[in-house]
């Protein structure tokens, strides 16, 4: 027997074709690759002018989210609603994916949506495997025990080559999840609560394992929301040991291995965990049993509150204040009074079937607020469709908000869904950053279930004592 | 690549802790298939109003600021989003170099890899560049060194590998595909296939 390792010790060693020295990085080997059509087109453009192929395209999976419209799209038309770049783009994502071989989930495939959204759902993202996408939001796939990480487009143009990058191991950060959820509190209050506590720089350098009783008796779809924003952390990943969950979500999808394959991959998963007395760089511990519905009022993910708790007056400190005059909001008084006019559920955070289903619980048989916006984006086709088959699209609709197509739609301001300028919007997705969901735009990060009371009421609002009401 | 040994010139300085690179760059301007031209638009909405005009109390748009190559950031400057965009649009501008006490990994990264040089300092050097904008400072890359004003010397932290690379003006795929040997063997006698 070795020194006891850790989920990441095991999964790195296992995947280095040429160790790091002092002076060179290790070659690490990537089992997956995602690409979407925004952080592509320049690396596809290097191969071309090269004159190199996609070496391992089997292991290379592609979708549309980013810059792709929420609307139907059957003609050039409907695609020229987020812009003539982003239409090009989407043209050219579609022509380099045939060019070189790549399965493509476009308009014609039942399975295009958010990469983070579409990996798990086919079955690709599997644990122990590396996955690169240039996507920060890659940290999504370490729910399953994978070691999966953000990489920029000259990385991307490596992996297509060769199916590695050059890395330094980073160091690792080990996360306690003590306690149980009160009702009403989840997976997004707990991430926004352990950005809060680390800060947004808290990981950087590290990759993030999240391990403990709390994390244990979450679902998949919350997992999954968890490490998303292992990266508002600062972190190059998060991740977690799979589990009886894990292997249960992954069998019988459509990439996943099968009759004695699948077997095999499960007892092979079953030996990544951290073994007993395994240590990390760093730890920090949490309990989610005092954990209320968390609320940013700033313009980072670390500025965050519990919804009727008082905004902080940040001691004097001038990022602090230009922030707090940016969102309009106060020090001393809780977020509570604070009018909505855009409430926004989607995003590879929180836009899986158990997110929607949380909303929909809150808004069924209610209505969306006068002048406020709703907006409902499911993060696949797939989900789409699940979602519909048992009426939530409908809830949504009766109560006065939009049903969409998938994407990434309000997450980011680039797709045709914006917020306008000087708009407060309640929204699931994962940075409050100013100007991320359009210019001016003024971003509460929060779960669905505390989305869907903001939406209710036209402020931000405690989504507990409508849960008691379902109840 | 070219190489890159030594910057000299005046700081531009933007003291705000975490900028992030949806204020380095907006997403609505990832949308293109080119790495080109993107200095157009960086800090977009800091630099300009909505009619377009320059915000003239912005750093950038001060007369100072012209032909500056080093920005002196917040701590945790470029975190957020993975766009390359971002030190895309950094270069394009015509800055060479990025200061900070702290710099997000994946932008860092991507810095590296397109010779924008991130530079960590401590505290105190961090305090001084701060409150001394438009001073004149010089980066030495090969001996990865920072001189002050007055001629202090401050070292900063920087990968052996990146540095060679930035230095030698090596590009990274070359190595890689070097080791292309070593890739095969690796695929052919793994324990499993993904």
């Amino acid at each position: 027997m070795g020194a006891p390792r850790t989920l990441f010790e095991k999964i790195w060693t296992e995947h280095v074709v040429v160790a790091e020295t002092a002076d060179t990085p290790a070659v690490l080997y990537v089992d997956l690759h995602l690409i979407h059509e925004v952080t592509t087109p320049q690396a596809f453009t290097l191969l071309r002018d090269k004159g190199l192929l996609v070496r391992r395209p089997d292991l290379t999976l592609a979708t549309m989210d980013h810059s792709t419209p929420t609307t139907p799209v059957s003609t050039l038309k409907d695609l020229l609603v987020a812009g003539e770049g982003a239409a090009a783009q989407i043209r050219q994502m579609e022509a380099n994916c045939a060019e070189f071989g790549v399965e493509l989930h476009g308009f014609d495939s039942a399975h295009r949506g958010i990469v983070h959204v579409i990996g798990p759902e086919l079955g690709a993202t599997q644990p122990g495997k590396t996955i690169v996408c240039g996507d920060s939001h890659t940290s999504t796939h370490g729910a399953f025990g994978a070691f999966a990480f953000g990489i920029g487009t000259t990385e991307v143009g490596h992996v297509l080559a060769t199916q590695c990058l050059l890395q330094r191991k980073p160091k690792t950060l080990g996360i306690d999840v003590s306690g149980s959820f009160a009702p009403g509190v989840g997976a997004k209050d707990l991430i926004l609560a352990i950005i809060g506590q680390i800060g947004v720089d808290g990981g950087t350098g590290h990759v993030i394992e999240y391990h403990g009783e709390a994390i244990s008796a979450m679902g998949m779809d919350e997992r999954m929301t968890v490490c998303n924003m292992s990266i508002e952390a600062g972190a190059r990943a998060g991740m977690m040991a799979p589990d009886e969950k894990t292997f249960e979500y992954l069998q019988g999808r459509l990439h996943s291995p099968t009759g004695g394959e699948w077997d095999s991959a499960v007892s092979r998963w079953r030996s990544l965990t951290s073994d007993a007395g395994a240590s990390f760089d760093r730890s920090v511990s949490i309990s989610a049993n005092s954990l209320e519905p968390m609320v940013t009022f700033g313009t980072n993910p670390g500025m965050v509150v519990g919804v009727n708790e008082p905004v902080p007056d940040g001691g004097g400190d001038a990022s602090f204040r230009k922030a707090l005059e940016y969102m309009q909001v106060e020090s001393g008084k809780p977020l509570t009074d604070t009018a909505v006019d855009v409430v926004f559920i989607g995003s590879c955070t929180n836009s899986r079937l158990s997110d929607l289903q949380q909303a929909a619980d809150v808004m069924q048989g209610r209505k969306v607020a006068d002048g406020v916006r709703m907006l409902v984006v499911p993060g696949s086709q797939q989900i789409k469709k699940a979602a519909e088959e048992i009426g939530l699209n409908k809830v949504f609709r009766d109560a006065g908000a939009e049903w969409r197509e998938s994407g990434c739609s309000m997450c980011l301001g680039m797709n045709g869904d914006t917020v306008g300028k000087g708009q407060l919007s309640v929204s699931t997705s994962n940075r409050n950053f100013v100007g991320r969901q359009g210019i001016g735009a003024r971003t509460v990060l929060a779960s669905p279930m505390t989305a869907a009371a903001s939406a209710i009421e036209g402020r931000v609002a405690d989504p507990r004592p409508y849960l008691q009401q379902v109840n | 690549m070219q190489a890159i040994t030594r910057i000299q010139s005046r700081t531009i300085v933007l003291p705000t802790r975490d900028i992030d690179t949806d204020q380095i760059l907006p997403a609505r301007f990832l949308t293109t298939t080119s790495r080109e031209g993107l200095g157009a638009y960086l800090f977009n909405d800091l630099r300009f109003d909505a009619n377009g005009q320059a915000r003239p109390d912005f750093v950038l748009n001060q007369a100072a600021a012209d032909g500056c190559a080093v920005l002196v950031g917040g701590n945790n400057f470029g975190c957020g989003s993975s766009r390359e965009h971002a030190p895309w649009a950094l270069l394009d501008y015509g800055i060479r170099a990025v200061i900070s006490t702290e710099i997000a990994d994946i932008f860092r990264n991507n810095s590296l890899k397109n010779g924008l040089i991130p530079i960590i300092v401590d505290a105190s050097t961090h305090e001084f560049l701060l409150t001394n904008p438009g001073v004149e400072v010089e980066i030495d890359v090969v001996n990865s060194t920072l001189t002050l004003p007055g001629g202090t010397v401050v070292e900063f932290p920087i990968d052996g590998f990146a540095r060679y690379c930035l230095v030698e003006g090596i590009d990274q795929l070359g190595y890689l595909q070097q080791q292309m040997d070593d890739i095969q063997t690796f695929e052919e006698q793994r324990p499993w296939t993904p």
